[in-house]
């Protein structure tokens, strides 16, 4: 987890940085006074930055969690997976083209339970993040998931997905190679499963490349992420032939956890540490790790045909219409 | 710029580009007194809506009742028009009799979801200016004797799109070929998600999917048929999901739309890229059929499914 200096800011939480900037000052000058003792006014600047990371997230406009979601310093899957887990065994590759970097997956025990981990991957420099294809499957992604649910299926052990992604791989290839069928595979094999399955939103769930990986008996969703049918910009563009309408985008499309448990989509919210999960990798590892555990303990003692008839039954009730006599 | 049309006016005169006085004057009498269309709107004579029809991929034209009689199916190049359920139920149904089911579930505007113009105004002036309910019509009929449920988009419907409606039709027509032991037939075209349903149109690939495992259990037959366009969400869910992925002649369907992979790659895309040929090549398809052999091939499928 980075520290200050090396920690980044958007810029909503320059209130913060400017307080960093203050306990810098103020540490500088205890050096060159040391008979003055400054102690107590470092403390003072430190608990208001932890009061401004409360202050500051309590009342986020939707377009700021997205801004949230996309923070630079916020972990990945493989860092939750390492954070919660132990004997992490990753395993690559869709037995068919290539493996692909920006989905990860393997075995790992939770809580002494072993379970099947999935995620988009995104990377932490501009070296990694190319190499992640910044988090956008391609078809093998996708199959590459599919392959270890299955195997996870075989073995009966639970699986949970980690969803973090701006959309699946949008490239000449990833076409030629079916990106619409594998994501519509996954989604069909997905409701099928019989084992239990876990899905948690912890960063961007966009449209049907979250999906992909993202049909569960629950579905968990961090408190500064968002989850929708098309990012605000994308849907900025289509709709209002611009890209300057995001911010507007995002509040129409009521794409946060909040809104999305009021509309019964999701299942959970998890919270996240105070200011977001940026400022605390362990305890927003921590915290997820319970709801996660507490979601499989209810649904494990499901029988799994029952698991799946409430699974196509939970999805079935979502959409709303107007029904005439 | 200016130079090429004087000449290309002149060519059209028939004139020497070099001409003398003669010339000159014989150039004044047909001169127009003032540039630009001076005729008001209202005097401006309408050529009949809809007797004529222009190809518009090899230009040729022809009546719109020779086209109809063609299946809308171009009679010089084979490309196929755009056409809607009403179009396809009455090529598929034996005598265009069917019974309509579901037609009474409508879209609503449960978000307040407002773009440049709000969602209910869009659906209440596609319900004022068509007979249409929603972007699905679900009918049974019979095909050449032969039972079927036929669920089919109009692209005329915001672009087809996918939405709350969409995926409950689906799932009723699904239910009742469950009930009646009947084969399930979908002709999709469609833009993909309906984005003003936000996270609800989302969920409808969830919704869909779990109704096909159902179908799969119960071993009902499922064609999926993609005509163009077919893009996003139903290329992501059921449209893809067909025990038979059928489609007809040069139909664009993918995931992405092609403008969106062009900016992303920053390269030209192939000439017949994302065209069904393209995807029977790429093995996504079981194979392409002409509008006129349409009905006859369907009859095969389902008699081959049934004996």
């Amino acid at each position: 987890m980075p520290q200050y200096p090396n920690r980044q800011f958007l810029d909503f939480e320059q209130p913060i940085k400017d307080l960093y900037e203050q306990i810098d000052q103020t540490k500088k000058l205890a050096e060159k006074n040391p008979k003055i003792d400054y102690s107590s006014t470092v403390q003072q600047l430190e608990n208001s930055i932890i009061e401004k990371r409360r202050e500051i997230t309590t009342h986020l406009t939707r377009w700021q969690r997205v801004q949230m979601s996309r923070h630079p310093d916020r972990p990945y899957t493989h860092k939750y997976i390492e954070k919660m887990s132990t004997n992490f065994l990753e395993l690559f590759g869709d037995r068919n083209v290539r493996d692909d970097k920006a989905m990860i997956g393997g075995f790992a025990s939770l809580n002494g339970q072993t379970v099947m981990f999935i995620g988009q991957q995104k990377g932490i420099n501009t070296k990694m993040r190319q190499m992640r294809n910044f988090g956008m499957a391609n078809p093998e992604g996708y199959r590459k998931a599919l392959r270890l649910m299955k195997l996870a299926e075989k073995f009966g052990k639970p699986i949970v997905t980690l969803i973090d992604t701006p959309g699946a791989f949008p490239g000449l290839e990833a076409e030629e190679r079916g990106q619409g069928e594998a994501i519509a595979r996954n989604i069909y094999e997905m409701i099928r499963l019989r084992v239990p399955v876990i899905c948690c939103i912890i960063g961007e769930g966009a449209s049907g490349g979250a999906l992909g990986i993202g049909v569960g008996d629950k579905v968990l969703m961090m408190e500064n992420t968002w989850y929708t049918v098309i990012s605000p910009e994308s849907c900025s563009s289509i709709l209002w032939r611009s890209w300057e309408k995001k911010e507007v985008a995002a509040e129409q499309l009521r794409l946060t956890a909040t809104d999305m448990k009021e509309f019964g989509l999701i299942d959970e919210i998890v919270p996240e540490p105070i200011g977001g999960a940026h400022w605390d990798y362990n305890e927003a590892a921590a915290i997820l790790k319970t709801h996660i555990i507490n979601a499989l303990d209810e649904i494990k003692i499901i029988p799994p045909d029952e698991r799946i008839e409430q699974r196509i039954i939970k999805f079935g009730k979502m959409g709303f219409w107007d029904e005439a006599d | 710029m200016k130079k090429e049309e004087d000449n290309f006016e002149s060519d059209l005169s028939g004139e020497e580009s070099q001409g003398n006085i003669a010339s000159e004057a014989r150039r004044k009498w047909y001169r127009r007194f003032r540039k630009g269309i001076t005729t008001s709107t209202a005097e401006k004579k309408e050529t009949p809506e809809g007797l004529w029809s222009k190809c518009p991929e090899c230009n040729y034209i022809c009546t719109t009742s020779e086209l109809r009689e063609n299946l809308f199916v171009c009679p010089k190049c084979n490309y196929h028009h755009r056409i809607g359920s009403d179009e396809y139920y009455e090529i598929l149904f034996d005598n265009n009799e069917y019974q309509e089911l579901f037609g009474n579930i409508r879209s609503k505007d449960f978000l307040g979801f407002t773009d440049l113009k709000p969602y209910q105004k869009r659906l209440d002036e596609i319900h004022a200016n068509t007979d249409l309910k929603d972007s699905m019509r679900v009918a049974a009929g019979k095909v050449n004797d032969y039972e079927l449920v036929v669920a089919c988009m109009d692209f005329e419907f915001i672009g087809g799109s996918l939405g709350s409606v969409m995926g409950e039709k689906f799932s009723r027509a699904a239910d009742y070929c469950l009930a009646h032991k009947l084969p399930f037939f979908v002709i999709s075209k469609s833009g993909g998600a309906r984005m003003m349903e936000s996270a609800f149109s989302l969920m409808q690939l969830a919704k869909t999917s779990g109704k096909l495992s159902q179908l799969s259990d119960a071993k009902i037959p499922y064609i999926s048929l993609l005509t163009d366009p077919t893009f996003g969400g139903i290329s992501a869910s059921f449209g893809m999901l067909g025990d038979l992925n059928i489609a007809e002649p040069g139909a664009l369907i993918g995931f992405a739309g092609p403008r969106v992979i062009k900016e992303t790659i920053k390269k030209d895309l192939p000439a017949g890229f994302q065209r069904s040929e393209f995807l029977l090549d790429h093995g996504f398809l079981d194979f392409i059929i002409d509008r006129k052999f349409l009905k006859e091939k369907i009859t095969q499928v389902i008699m081959l499914f049934q004996h």
